[in-house]
């Protein structure tokens, strides 16, 4: 299967001289749709460098990032531009809901910035809110919302209109475990429908939601988890009495 | 695990046979601890000659007998509910001490080590994530015995992060340390000497 996203030998550079940084050294990673890939590592490690570099965010000093196999740095900034806006949504620890729209407003915002029209948007919007539960929230501001309620927000505008990659930074932030699990669940129903996902965290038991999960070491790549076996032969442990 | 006070709980819903408290526990607990009926029946004798359940119904000839828990039995129950459990750690944890005596090890790269052991637990971990992700949401026996054990898990995990960043660091300090001490050999020496 094609890659969905795809990272060749990517290094990233920040600074020059006696103040260099070396954040990212020559990282392949290559997610196909359908995979939730989980980037784990200490602070400092490069996991969120490799996110807004695989998010098109910023740009790699070496290396290269192909989306769906067309190499970003050939497109232009519009096409750039639009390509986030259509094809990839972000989840952010701290939500990024703007306080001003309502959560509708805020889930049909990437579809009115791509030219769809108000009401079109909206009812695009309120379909996604209501998969996520979250129908009779619709005219709430975020402020209202609670925690959970936010990230379920967030996680609908990233997945609006037809999305094929999903980018979360710590997805869960400061939720209970309980909510936590909740937004887990909504992006593995994501990938399930064919969306690719990257998700960097330094939980591990965040982690083991991804079908992979790929270790950074000071910027490098040092080890992923294997093709896991099924759940099957856990439980077969005996009990005494 | 006490096989024995998980049957006294289900039998102080109402009295059941030896077969429905095997299907009974085993659905009540996420299906985790298979129970053979041999163990069912011979945890019920103990407890009818401990007098915390009675026999009813059949008079030895039927191979269906009903079992109800006594007064002695509930009071059993109640004490073991609320006795807190063992939580002291086992005195020799295999993952620490294999961390310390790497440590004397020449040419074991430690946070290497650490790497492999994280990877291992973190598929264990996706395995019982998976199994819990594939299990419908109404399941709640088997959600808090696998939320148990990634808990569990993660524990150890964060284990590993602190003892990565702290011999991380530890490195870093005897390096500077050594560096420090080239610099300036032995000054203590060449001072005692006349």
């Amino acid at each position: 299967m094609s890659a969905a996203i795809e990272l060749r030998g990517v290094s990233k550079i920040y600074g020059e001289g006696a103040s260099e940084v070396r954040a990212l050294s020559e990282v392949d990673l290559s997610v196909v749709r359908g995979e939730l890939v989980a980037v784990m590592g200490p602070s400092g490690s490069g996991k969120s460098t490799l996110l807004t570099i695989a998010g098109t965010l910023e740009d790699p000093t070496t290396g290269q990032v192909l989306i769906g196999e067309v190499e970003v740095a050939g497109m232009s900034r519009n096409e750039k531009a639009r390509m986030r806006r259509r094809s990839i949504g972000y989840v952010f620890q701290d939500f990024n809901l703007l306080a001003g729209l309502s959560a509708v407003e805020n889930v049909a915002l990437p579809l009115e910035l791509d030219g769809a029209g108000a009401k079109a948007a909206r009812a695009v919007a309120l379909d996604v809110l209501e998969e996520l539960n979250l129908a009779d929230r619709a005219g709430h501001w975020p402020d209202d919302l609670s925690g959970g309620e936010r990230q379920r927000v967030a996680i609908a505008r990233a997945l609006v209109g037809d999305r094929q990659l999903l980018f979360a930074d710590e997805p869960t932030g400061a939720l209970d475990s309980v909510n936590g699990e909740a937004v887990m669940r909504l992006l593995r129903a994501a990938t399930h429908r064919g969306v690719a996902g990257v998700m960097v965290t330094h939980d591990a038991q965040l982690a083991s939601w991804a079908d992979r999960v790929v270790f950074l070491r000071d910027g490098k790549m040092v080890d992923q988890t294997g093709t896991p076996a099924g759940p099957e032969s856990l439980l077969a442990a005996g009990s005494d009495g | 695990m006490s096989v024995r006070h998980a049957l006294l709980a289900l039998l102080s819903e109402g009295p059941k046979y030896g077969l429905q408290l095997r299907q009974e526990f085993e659905a009540r607990t996420g299906d985790v601890w298979p129970l053979n009926v041999g163990q069912v029946y011979t945890t019920l004798q103990r407890l009818e000659r401990d007098g915390l359940v009675r026999a009813e119904g059949a008079e030895g000839e039927s191979p269906q007998k009903g079992y109800q828990i006594t007064s002695a039995g509930s009071q059993d129950l109640t004490e073991w509910l609320r006795t807190p459990s063992e939580t002291v750690p086992p005195p020799r944890d295999e993952l620490v001490i294999k961390v310390l005596v790497s440590l004397a090890v020449p040419d074991i790269d430690v946070h290497e080590l650490l790497q492999v052991h994280r990877r291992h637990l973190v598929e264990i971990m996706q395995r019982y994530t998976r199994l819990k992700s594939e299990a419908p949401e109404s399941d709640v026996g088997l959600a808090l015995v696998v939320d148990a054990e990634l808990f569990r898990l993660e524990g150890i995990a964060r284990w590993l992060d602190a003892a990565d960043a702290r011999l991380a660091r530890v490195k870093s300090t005897n390096l500077t340390t050594r560096a420090a001490s080239v610099e300036d050999p032995l000054p203590s020496k060449e001072a005692a000497q006349p």
